[in-house]
Formats: C-alpha cells, structure tokens, sequence
C-alpha cells in the first residue's frame, strides 16, 4: 500500500517539475542535483506552491486534486515541514518554538511531547533562545517542532547539508530513530548519496524536474544504468542481512548473509544495537571488494564469501567492474584489468569476494521492510 | 493670555499626542504592511501619499485638513452627521492634524522592520497550521516590534511638537487647541510671557529626553530577548 501518491506539474518561470511517484511507509529520499525541482516537489507537497495540475494523497486522504477541485490549504495539510534553514521562531525560547504547532486538534499527550523531546535530546535546551543554538540543535529542535505539530508526513530538505560532518554524524542517528519508532512517512530531499545510501527505503531520482527512476532504494542501488546520478565505480551496492550476535569484548557483530555470515564492526553505542533477527542493510563499495580464487584461512581479512561472477565491465584501461552475486544478492568489485586477465576471471566463474570488516558502515541501518516496530509511540503502547 | 496654565497645556498636548498615537498606529500598520508584502497597482501612488505630509508645508497640510475636515468640508460633515464627531476648532482637530502629521513617521520604520523579517518564518507558522490571524499576533507582529517602537517614540514627539498644521487648521484656542508648541510661540509673543515660556520650554527638553532614554532602553531589552538568554 502506498503511504504517499504525488503526480505534480509545476511551472515557475523557466522552470518545469513534472513529477510523478509513490512511496511506502519509512523514508523516500527525493535526490537530485541542486535545480533538479526537488525542494519545489516539497513545497508542492506542503501547499506552499500550486501545481498548475496533479494529484497529492497522504496516506488515503487527498490533499490535492486539480481535476477534482480540491486543494487543502497549507495549514490544514499537517505537514512536518523541516525546512533547510530551520526557521526557528527567534523570538520564543525552544520550549515555546516545539509547542507552537501542538495545539487544539493537534495537542499531542504530554508524555508523547516528552518521548519526542528525549529521543532528540532537547530536554536540556528547553529554556534556550535559538540565536544561543549551535546548528546541530537547531536542526533537532527544527525536527522536534515539526514532529509535535501531529503530522501525517514529514517533509526534510537536506537536514543535514549545513552542518559539517562531526554533526551530521551526530543527527543521523536521531533520523533512524524516528524512522523506527514512528509510522509517519518521511520525503527527504537530499543530493548526498551517503545520507541516502543510509536512510533510503525508497528513493526518487529527479533531473531537471523529471523523475529518472524511482523505487526501492537496493533495488535502484543494484542497477547498472543509474551509475551517472548514484556514483559509477564508488557507488556500491547494498546488501540485506540479519543481525544475529554482538561481541562485547572484540564490538564485533555477526550477520547473517543469504546464509553466510559476515563480521562487522558493532556501532560506538550498545543502545543502537539491534534486537536480534532484525533485518539490517549494508553498503559495501566496489572499490572495497577484493577477489581471492579460493579461501585463505591466513588472511587479515575475515569475511570471505563465494561470489559468482555475472559478467565484467571494463571501466577504463586500467580497471574493471567485476559484477557478481552473493547468494541472490548482488555485488560488485572494482579491481584492475590485470588482476582479472592474472587470474583469467570470466562470467559464470565462482570466485571468494573479500571484503574487510572495517570496509562496512559503521552505523546499523535497519531494513524498515519486514522488520520489527520497536516500538509505535504515536499509537500508544500497541505491540510491545 | 495664560488660560488654563501650563499643567493644562501640557495635559491637553499629552491628551493630543496619545490620541493621534493610538488613532494612527492601526492604519500605518496596515499601510506599512501593505507596502513592505504586496505587490498592487497603486502601490508607488499610495507610497507618494503616505511621504506627502513629510515634504509638504505643514501649512499647506492644515489648510487641506481645513477644507477637507472642516465644518464645511465633506469629510467634516460626514463624521459630524454620522458618528457626531467635529473636528473644527477642538482639540480632536489638534489630534487629527498631529496623526496626518505623525503618520509618515510612523510607517517608515515599521515597514523597515517587516520587510527585515524573513517570510520564511510565516511559512514555517502556517505549515505548523497557524491561522492567518494567528501568525500575525505570533510570528510578524512581535517580530516587528522594534520598528513599530521606534515609529511610535518618532510619532509622538511629533504629534507633541506640530504646529503648523495644527494652527491653521483648528487656530490656537486656549484650553482647546493650544498645545505644548502653540502656547510656547503664543507666551514669546506676550510681553510677560518669557518665564512661563521658558518652563514649557524645559519641559519640552525633559520630555525629549525621557523619550530618548526611554527608545534606547526599548531597543536593548528587545535586541537582548532575541539575542543571549541562557536559561
């Protein structure tokens, strides 16, 4: 079921966006280079631009319709609108900004209020001014504020393009928390493929104001023809796994790969570790997979998988693409052209692909597909 | 020559001045409003009008407020036949002439300190589903406060100290009209005058200089506010 349905048109001056997709619960990240039409596609969806024609459902409700005459002003859209500059009310200290949206139809309960707070950790800013915030809490305090305003979805543009990367590691988490602990649908405008390599479910690629291809995000990962928007060689593919154990005295993990195991590093903090069976996502760089013709039990490297080989691409003169699949996933290797003519790699040919623990993302990404709710605040205590 | 006193004059002239104040500021709010956000035909006209007080001779303002405003003026006649409101010779009159007078001051700077104001934060209010009303009681108005302080602060020295317009339109009547300017020039002009003139004209000086006081402790209360506050 689709939890978001846009098909908009757009004219601004020279300027057209006609965008057409849908997306699943989590978050679908809009991506595209700066005047792709994705902040455009935002407003549009928050009503603070009128298509010229299109069809906007959230989640069964229509919020907009032009062939049907129905347009729900911006104020009655229940947007959570993280806009990229904040846009914090200077003059109300944080406890007034968060609450400003949260009122009559939309009064959260108390308690939710103080989840919210707690799980962005704004508790300690409370009776701050924003001019007195660093841009990291801005930025939370920003998303606490939409998240109170009762929202059906949340809109971000590109969260975390104005904070350096120590932040952006810092903010990242608190995104993978709401995406697990609540059920409101996320668009998320972004034009870094790291940020949506981790947090995508779903991903729509935008062009000068076109969709060039929209779905899944490992499914778009996995395509060799998107290689010009989501990188060529450095891209990567994502695999799926489940967690199975942490190792407290090496924070080291294992995860079960189409039966194989794979050992990662575990993340800085245990409270972001997983339940085990939890299905999680991995994003593994070409460029980090070696080729080995048979296993080596005197090797660094611990993970050593077979790996057959689908077919080879030469890159260049002096690197080749080695497309294969683990099991049933997919998964790609950039090494030189003359390891592949030394060890005489061709298609069909079942290699080891080794790849270091430390080559993975040291964050956990969890797989909103067919994974647990951890826990649903915005319904209560519903399945504990 | 010396009706009323001047505890009298000086009353009346506050009475005056804090009319004009509350009377305008409404209407220049709106004006500024509409110059500092919309885009309309008629927007250079209704500029041009607003500035016009400021570059005309006051004299030339009074007389226009006389033929308009009057006893025999059409706008005169209306508020007399409608709302019983009369404007010649009384010290409504004065109060009229120091708002059209005070005006111009008042919205400048109001309308500086909205279009200082990033509409994005408007946006922002009405995606958290803020009513029009409420964004402008919440987001736009204390946002402007500065400048609608300032403008008032401006206004009001103005509305105390106008003269011109105010004496060719309502005259100098004692206890009526004359006001802090007009009795000061009316004692100059009496032989025994100069020692009741001299006492209006300190305070005139005083009341300058709370107002002074008074704005600059305004701006820094309000500029602290949005600024550093730890809690």
């Amino acid at each position: 079921m689709a939890e978001i349905d846009v098909d908009v048109a757009v004219q601004a001056g020279e300027f057209t966006l006609e965008a057409a997709f849908e997306a699943g619960p989590g978050i679908c990240a809009i991506f595209g280079q700066s005047g792709a039409g994705k902040s455009t596609l935002l407003r549009s969806v928050a009503g603070l631009v009128a298509p010229q024609r299109g069809r906007i459902e959230i989640g069964e409700e229509v919020i907009l319709d032009t062939d049907e005459g129905i347009c729900v002003p911006a104020r009655e859209r229940r947007v959570g609108y993280v806009f990229q500059d904040d846009r914090l009310f200077p003059h109300m200290s944080v406890q007034r900004n968060i609450a400003y949206g949260a009122r009559g139809a939309a009064q959260p309960e108390a308690s939710e209020a103080e989840q919210v707070v707690a799980m962005l950790g704004i508790a300690d800013l409370l009776d701050r001014y924003p001019a007195t915030l660093s841009g990291g809490e801005r930025k939370r305090v920003a998303i606490a504020r939409a998240l109170l305003s009762q929202p059906r979805i949340l809109l971000m543009d590109e969260p975390l393009a104005s904070l350096d990367h120590a932040r952006r590691e810092r903010i990242m988490p608190y995104l993978e928390r709401i995406r697990s602990e609540t059920r409101i649908p996320i668009l998320y405008v972004s034009h870094e493929i790291d940020e949506i390599a981790r947090l995508a479910d779903t991903l729509v690629i935008l062009s000068q104001g076109r969709v060039v291809a929209s779905g899944r995000t490992p499914a778009l990962f996995a395509r060799t023809d998107l290689g010009a928007w989501l990188g060529q060689n450095g891209g990567g593919v994502l695999l799926r796994g489940i967690f199975r154990h942490f190792d407290p005295e090496y924070r080291m993990i294992e995860v079960d790969l189409d039966g194989y195991t794979l050992h990662l590093i575990g993340p800085d903090d245990e409270r972001d570790l997983p339940e085990p069976g939890t299905n999680l996502r991995l994003r593994v760089h070409a460029r980090d997979v070696a080729i080995a013709l048979s296993p080596h039990g005197d090797l660094s490297v611990r993970n050593q998988m077979p790996l057959v080989i689908e077919y080879i691409e030469k890159v260049d003169n002096a690197y080749s693409i080695i497309h294969g699949l683990i099991g049933l996933q997919p998964l790609r290797s950039r090494i030189t052209r003359k390891t592949v003519d030394d060890l005489g790699l061709h298609a069909g040919m079942t290699v080891y692909a080794l790849i270091k623990s430390a080559a993975f993302d040291r964050r956990l990404v969890r797989e909103q597909h067919g994974s647990r709710k951890i826990h649903a605040w915005r319904s209560g205590s519903q399945d504990d | 020559m010396t009706g009323g006193g001047e505890l009298a004059i000086i009353i009346l002239s506050l009475k005056v001045a804090a009319t004009a104040m509350v009377v305008t500021l409404p209407f220049a709010f709106f004006v500024a409003y509409a110059l500092a956000r919309w885009r309309f035909r008629g927007r250079g006209l209704l500029q041009a009008v607003t500035t016009l007080p400021l570059v005309l001779p006051p004299v030339v303002t009074g007389y226009a407020l006389l033929v308009l405003f009057g006893a025999n003026g059409p706008l005169g006649w209306l508020f007399r036949e409608t709302i019983g409101l009369e404007f010649a010779f009384r010290w409504t009159g004065a109060a009229l002439a120091a708002s059209v007078m005070a005006f111009p001051l008042l919205v400048r700077p109001i309308r500086l300190s909205l279009e200082a104001i990033d509409p994005g934060l408007e946006e922002a209010a009405e995606t958290l589903g803020a009513s029009r009303l409420r964004i402008l009681a919440t987001v736009t108005l204390p946002l402007a406060l500065p400048g609608v302080l300032a403008g008032v602060i401006l206004g009001f020295a103005k509305a105390l100290g106008e003269f011109g317009a105010t004496i060719t339109f309502v005259s100098n009547i004692p206890g009526q009209t004359r006001t802090l300017s007009l009795a000061i020039y009316s004692f100059l002009q009496s032989p025994t005058g100069d020692a009741a003139a001299l006492r209006l004209i300190g305070f005139s000086v005083f009341l300058a200089i709370v107002a002074i006081i008074g704005s600059e402790w305004i701006a820094t209360r309000l500029s602290r506010n949005g600024k550093s506050r730890n809690g």
